[in-house]
């Protein structure tokens, strides 16, 4: 449950921007979550809401964008869309593929008022 | 421009009790940028002091506090170690690596499921670190959020025990994706078992095609040996690291 940390650092950062913008309030919230990221995004949901208590961010709304995986194989050099870190080359089958993309965990836009 | 919220040409009369309109701003930060930031700050101490760092994680049980006691007791005078040990709570196995003579200190995470950069930056204060070889940051047995967070570490060293069924690197993949160096634990006891340690290696690779894979176990001491040769190749990799700059 790592997703109760990291919510409370997404708090922390979304208080400091919407401080320094001199907002009295945080009306949404938009995360973008990698595939690969370790991250459950219906545990961030579960936690926002406690941790938003006593906030400026309190009764905020939450979106979470799905950010799909992109690997790139090291073998054959085909970029293939990835599920898990289960998977392999969708060309060769190797399993040595960079990870190009799916391993965000952002806070990405505030709206503030 | 209103320092308050820059709304508005200034104006004597500029009236602060208006409605502010409501507005969007991009931030693009990373949750864990703190955590990187910290364990970025450790790495640089770390690398001040030739410190050569581990981050052990595994499941609760597979074995790492008693890995870390024989290395301890096996090693002493030829390699010096300084010891960080995190759990939820007790200070059992603070106690057990404090009775090999290695300097140790327990962190405790409360209901923190994984120790994080801000926790081992503190922890080590009053240690002597450069009097030491190796720093062992014995994670909260967890094989699941201590993956995400850096502490500063030059590896993360999976343990498995081959009590736990050959399947774990499929079924935790982050973890040993993120490890460099996968211990395969108490294989003495595979004559006992139904656990196939060519498959837990081959699924362990398939997560991470470059992890290397040590089978050992603590008790026999079997395998051990290679295990040491692992950790002063490390030791020596830094001070020539340190001795070529």
């Amino acid at each position: 449950m790592h997703e109760l940390s990291l919510t409370q650092n997404l708090i922390e950062i979304a208080e400091e921007h919407a401080r320094r913008e001199n907002a009295t309030v945080i009306t949404s919230v938009t995360l973008e979550i990698g595939a690969l990221s370790g991250v459950m995004p219906e545990a961030v949901e579960f936690a926002f809401e406690a941790c938003t208590k006593d906030t400026l961010a309190e009764g905020a709304s939450l979106e979470i964008r799905h950010i799909p995986a992109l690997g790139r194989c090291q073998k054959c050099g085909q970029e293939c869309e990835m599920e898990s870190l289960l998977d392999g080359c969708s060309a060769c089958g190797s399993y040595a593929l960079d990870i190009l993309k799916g391993q965000e965990m952002a806070l990405i836009e505030l709206e503030i008022d | 421009m209103c320092i308050d919220c820059g709304c508005a040409p200034p104006q004597p009369e500029h009236d602060h009790k208006h409605d502010h309109a409501s507005r969007k701003i991009r931030v693009e930060e990373n949750l864990l940028a703190k955590n990187q930031r910290l364990a970025m700050a450790n790495r640089a101490s770390f690398a001040a002091h030739q410190l050569f760092v581990l981050n052990l994680v595994s499941s609760p049980g597979s074995g790492k506090t008693s890995i870390l006691e024989r290395t301890l007791t096996d090693l002493k005078g030829k390699i010096s170690f300084t010891v960080l040990e995190g759990d939820q709570q007790t200070d059992n196995d603070a106690e057990r690596i404090a009775a090999t003579g290695a300097p140790v200190k327990q962190v405790n995470t409360g209901a923190g499921c994984h120790l994080d950069a801000h926790m081992v930056g503190h922890g080590v204060e009053g240690f002597d670190l450069a009097a030491a070889d190796i720093l062992m940051i014995e994670n909260v047995g967890n094989l699941v959020c201590p993956a995400s967070f850096d502490l500063g570490e030059d590896h993360k060293v999976a343990v498995l025990s081959v009590t736990e069924g050959e399947d774990k690197p499929l079924k935790y993949p982050q973890m040993f994706q993120a490890a460099d160096l996968m211990l395969i634990n108490k294989i003495d006891l595979l004559p006992y078992l139904r656990f196939d340690i060519e498959e837990c290696k081959a699924f362990a690779r398939q997560v991470n095609p470059q992890i290397k894979i040590i089978e050992l176990s603590c008790h026999s001491g079997d395998g051990m040996a290679e295990w040491y040769d692992w950790l002063k190749a490390g030791v020596a990799g830094k001070r020539r690291l340190v001795s070529s700059l």
